[in-house]
């Protein structure tokens, strides 16, 4: 099944995503990686407001490579990050925030149930930076920029953003997790 | 004797083959993803080789780096003997990559190991990485091979005991699968046997230079087939080419002694060379 998704995402849109969909995505999408996972999360902890609204949000796990011009922040390339390094907070900011998908490369090991009726991952091809780059239309705004610029919110409009895979759905099906089982059964029979 | 070649034309070639090198995949290195392309029964590893196959050709259209990882800057450089520059070679190729990492540009990648201070171009003790090696003639053949930490964070380098070498195929299977989805399959594999642990080390990253059309048999392709059959597949979301390709290089080593070293490069197997000096 093909998706093409218009961000604030509600619930229902990413209730009908299955593991192995493919997604596109319009509209606002914010970067964040591991600094600005931690901030988050801190600022939770004391009880202070984000200057920016995760509320049906996608977080997309990038340290882009941006360079200003008179008129503006423009993209040179913006592929994705290893989400595995942020395995361990995001379960947290599930918790407390409703964001609804997570973009990102090579999956989250063990906290496919963290997704379970909040949010979806969605694989994008690792290394496509130049593609990722055609299809961010605009830099609307950056926050954090002290954390440097890979690991500042960068907010992004994108257009027809993907092809992204659901690898994780609402439901908890995680398609890296079955991959890599599978993989693991070959391996044995194959050392007999 | 060589015709003296002049230093700022020198680093100007070399500034210009890290931009080739960073935008342009090899013919032999693409026609190897189309065919893997071509012959996907998974849909979804299919939609992602599409992926690929767009973005290498929007680089090129483009002229900007294939990946936001722009690699760890990497020379493969062999030294005629007769090849005399009248200049310091490796104080120009540094030159070259500052150059190239501010006009391309390259994503400032070069950190001390320990303070993880970054040097904002790409070079520092060390780096760029030259490996020098001295052959007859009068020319000089530089390879830069810029090298993505997603990949080389997956590579892997074992001491066998002298009669494991049964087992060094299923060393390699028990790396790719460890590294999943990680590295951006479909991957180009270097095995080095032999030597010590450095020269395995360095066997295994010169095998990923070797061409991916030539025909393979015995070992190669025995650790091939078995890596395909994994399912691991185009970027850990299972499918039929989890390896484009598996080259083996030996040394010989002591008797009591088989170190095997693995490196694992991804989709983007980025290199090219250029030729100084020679006859002409």
């Amino acid at each position: 099944m093909e998706h093409h998704l218009q961000t604030q995402l509600k619930r229902e849109d990413i209730e009908k995503l299955n593991a192995g969909d493919v997604v596109y995505i319009s509209g606002e999408i914010l970067t964040a990686r591991d600094e600005a996972h931690a901030r988050i999360l801190e600022m939770k902890e004391k009880g202070e407001k984000l200057p920016f609204s995760l509320e049906g949000a996608v977080i997309y796990h990038c340290g882009p490579l941006m360079q200003q011009t008179e008129s503006g922040w423009k993209v040179i390339s913006a592929g994705p990050t290893t989400s595995g390094r942020m395995s361990k907070m995001t379960p947290s900011l599930l918790k407390f925030y409703e964001v609804r998908a997570i973009i990102g490369k090579g999956g989250m090991k063990g906290i496919a149930s963290a997704f379970e009726n909040r949010c979806v991952y969605l694989a994008y091809t690792g290394g496509c930076a130049a593609l990722a780059a055609e299809l961010i239309k605009e830099v609307k705004t950056v926050h954090w920029l002290d954390l440097g610029m890979p690991e500042a919110v960068w907010v992004l409009r994108v257009e027809e953003f993907g092809p992204l895979i659901v690898g994780i759905d609402s439901k908890g099906k995680d398609i890296f997790a079955e991959v890599r089982e599978r993989a693991e059964k070959v391996l044995e029979k194959l050392q007999g | 004797m060589s015709p003296k070649i002049n230093r700022e034309t020198f680093i100007r070639s070399i500034a210009d083959l890290l931009r080739k090198a960073e935008i342009e995949l090899p013919a032999d290195v693409e026609n190897a993803l189309r065919k893997a392309e071509a012959v996907e029964e998974s849909k979804v590893a299919k939609s992602q080789l599409q992926a690929i196959l767009k973005n290498i050709g929007l680089a090129r259209k483009y002229g900007v780096p294939m990946c936001q990882d722009t690699g760890i800057m990497i020379f493969f450089a062999e030294l005629g003997t007769e090849f005399r520059p009248g200049f310091d070679l490796e104080a120009a190729i540094k030159e070259a990559v500052v150059l190239a990492s501010s006009e391309i540009p390259l994503r400032p990648n070069a950190v001390d190991p320990l303070t993880r201070k970054n040097s904002g171009n790409n070079t520092g003790v060390g780096i760029p990485d030259i490996h020098w090696k001295l052959v007859p003639g009068n020319k000089l053949k530089i390879t830069a091979a810029p090298k993505g930490a997603g990949s080389e964070n997956m590579s892997s380098l074992r001491m066998f005991n002298p009669t494991e070498s049964g087992s060094i195929r299923n060393f390699v299977l028990e790396t790719v699968v460890n590294a999943g989805g990680m590295p951006c399959p479909p991957l180009t594999i270097g095995v080095g046997i032999g030597g010590s642990s450095d020269a395995a080390s360095r066997l295994a990253k010169e095998a990923l230079l070797e061409r991916l059309d030539t025909p393979v048999d015995g070992l190669e392709r025995d650790i091939l087939e078995a890596v395909n059959a994994l399912g691991i597949g185009c970027m850990g979301l299972g499918g039929s080419t989890t390896a484009l390709a598996v080259h083996v290089k030996t040394a010989y080593c002591h008797t009591a002694s088989l170190p095997v070293a693995v490196n694992i490069q991804c989709w983007a197997n980025r290199h090219a060379s250029v030729v100084f000096g020679g006859d002409e």
